[in-house]
């Protein structure tokens, strides 16, 4: 089994896009959306929530009132500022770390799990959907990316899928290390833009700190052409593969309005770049770049089941 | 006055309104919060004020001599980052919150702290735009979490004066809350597509939850796109949209070749004037 993990660095280059266009081209596939503090897969591949779980990640303290002398030992000991004589004066600055009850002379504080989001099972026009909604202000982004990843890997290993297709967060933070750590591939979708330029050659460094293969799309790539090039030319001089360049095109944002892949309205006008993006994806993972005769069968016979 | 200028979604330009509105300003601090990211520097070009500040954490340094392997400080530890293993603790820095529990719980006084790098800090004027003063920070490649370097510099911004521009992470979780945290107005940048409406949505839950008065610019705004349903949800939430940038083709090709394009300053204007009126009002 492959994955494929699309990520970008910066924000906002195409990779739900280019994500979606791929789901919709690839035979036989998972998708998982690791965004999951803004996640944004399940809008365009009209994704019906099938199974809902609660995640619990980390710790929060819990105060017996009763028990609370107030001797404010966990004030002092709290390096977050959280905690003031046993009320919980900032909750967003608490870390969970539990110093505070640890160490409680009353044993007045106990630490309690955390409910930290969720994650769902989707049905979708590609095929099954793996995302998530992160809690509100809470953290662990991180772990919850590395929970859908590993139900993802399920689903594929159970039904013998031979490609995981994950939209990535942006940055390059613990929650893009999160998505990236053992992957296959990590295709880089970038714009030629100088802040596009400068985030990708952060990605490189961290994809290259994970010792991770990594390939190049330039997406709007008829943007700014001389960046484009520059652009195609940092890549050569680091042996990175640019699978891919799409020219800029007006027809994503319809998509993304009528809730679609790119590639099913008509005034698409990025088809074939983004066929011969699969394709060589398809090359670089060696896995079959169109469906078997069976296995358009098996996608006839799920439509009517 | 502090405003944050945060997205929930990325690449809906945050950065370019960051930059309109410090450039219609004569005076002002605009700090790079995106550190896994920053880009504003790519725009002014400063003259950086001095070599980078390394900014850093305290980690557990374990002496081999004095732990006995009791596992104590592997206990408590709920981040999982220290294992015993035989008769020694083995740490795993990258885990650590630097919260000092170990230290307390270790019986054998064998836990010190030690200082490890995590980004750098650097300020600078732009020599084209004076009146901006940029503070910079860098994370360092591999290191999980942004928000002790975001919590650094938003202490440095308390020990200035006059208006500061705050461009954050994107997202919604703990880097951009912390980006966005103790300031006086919150500018969320969206752009008319579902995508936009989705996550501005639940950055506005986070402005809500941190009780910050926030106002809305729509960017790449397209009437025949779906401008109003951004601000009908605007108005649903009693959300004031401050301004309507629109979408351009050669704003954006200004934007890829590094320029702050010119051609919106008006928008920043206004902008500036509202919230000055916003904040006098609530002040």
């Amino acid at each position: 089994m492959k994955e494929l993990v699309i990520v970008s660095g910066k924000g906002g280059t195409g990779k739900t896009s280019i994500s979606a266009a791929l789901a919709y081209l690839a035979p036989q596939k998972v998708l998982v959306d690791c965004d999951v503090d803004a996640a944004n897969f399940h809008l365009v591949s009209g994704a019906t929530i099938k199974d809902s779980y609660a995640f619990t990640a980390g710790f929060q303290p819990h105060i017996d009132d009763e028990t609370c002398t107030r001797c404010g030992k966990c004030t002092d000991l709290c390096r977050f500022g959280a905690i003031t004589a046993g009320v919980i004066t900032s909750p967003l600055n608490c870390e969970g770390c539990g110093v505070c009850a640890f160490n409680c002379p009353k044993h007045a504080i106990a630490m309690q799990e955390k409910q930290a989001g969720h994650w769902f099972v989707s049905d979708t026009r590609f095929g099954c959907l793996i995302h998530a909604e992160l809690g509100l202000s809470v953290e662990n982004s991180g772990k919850l990316v590395s929970k859908v990843r590993h139900e993802a890997k399920k689903i594929a290993t159970t039904d013998h899928l031979p490609l995981i297709i994950t939209d990535g967060p942006p940055g390059i933070g613990c929650p893009a290390i999160a998505a990236l750590s053992g992957t296959s591939l990590a295709l880089a979708v970038v714009e030629p833009s100088v802040s596009g330029m400068h985030d990708l050659a952060r990605l490189a460094d961290l994809v290259a700190h994970f010792q991770l293969p990594m390939a190049v799309c330039i997406n709007k790539s008829t943007l700014h052409q001389e960046n484009t090039e520059q652009m195609v030319i940092w890549c050569q001089n680091k042996d990175i593969p640019i699978l891919g360049k799409i020219p800029y095109s007006d027809a994503f944002r319809s998509a993304v309005q009528s809730g679609k892949t790119v590639l099913e309205i008509p005034e698409s006008n990025v088809t074939e770049e983004l066929t011969e993006l699969w394709q060589n994806i398809a090359g670089q993972l060696n896995i079959p770049k169109s469906a078997s005769g069976l296995d358009l069968l098996w996608q006839k016979i799920n439509i009517f089941r | 006055m502090l405003i944050s200028i945060a997205s929930g979604k990325g690449g809906t330009g945050k950065t370019t309104l960051a930059l309109l509105l410090a450039a219609a300003h004569s005076n002002i601090t605009l700090i790079d919060c995106d550190v896994e990211e920053p880009n504003c520097h790519l725009f002014l070009q400063p003259e950086w004020h001095g070599p980078e500040q390394a900014v850093t954490i305290m980690v557990p340094r374990i002496d081999s001599d004095r732990c006995n392997g009791c596992g104590a400080c592997s206990a408590i530890c709920l981040f999982s980052a220290i294992a015993v293993s035989g008769k020694s603790a083995l740490l795993f820095d990258e885990l650590c919150h630097s919260c000092g529990g170990c230290l307390l719980a270790c019986q054998q006084n064998a836990i010190s702290e030690e200082q490890k790098v995590i980004g750098t800090l650097m300020t600078g004027t732009a020599a084209s735009h004076p009146g901006i003063h940029l503070v910079n920070g860098t994370l360092k490649i591999g290191t999980p979490s942004a928000v002790p370097l975001i919590r650094r510099m938003k202490q440095e911004s308390l020990q200035l004066t006059g208006d500061i521009l705050v461009d954050c992470p994107p997202g919604t979780s703990c880097s951009m809350v912390n980006a966005v945290k103790g300031s006086d107005f919150c500018i969320l940048v969206t752009e008319p597509t579902p995508f936009g409406k989705h996550d501005l949505e639940l950055a506005m839950n986070i402005t809500h939850l941190l009780q910050i008065p926030t106002g809305v610019v729509i960017n790449k705004s397209d009437a025949a796109a779906g401008d109003e349903n951004i601000e009908a949800f605007c108005a649903s939430r009693q959300t004031p949209v401050l301004a309507k940038i629109p979408h351009s083709l050669s704003f954006a090709r200004q934007y890829a070749a590094g320029c702050i394009p010119v051609e919106f300053q008006g928008i920043a204007v206004s902008i500036w004037q509202q919230l000055t009126s916003e904040g006098g009002a609530r002040a």
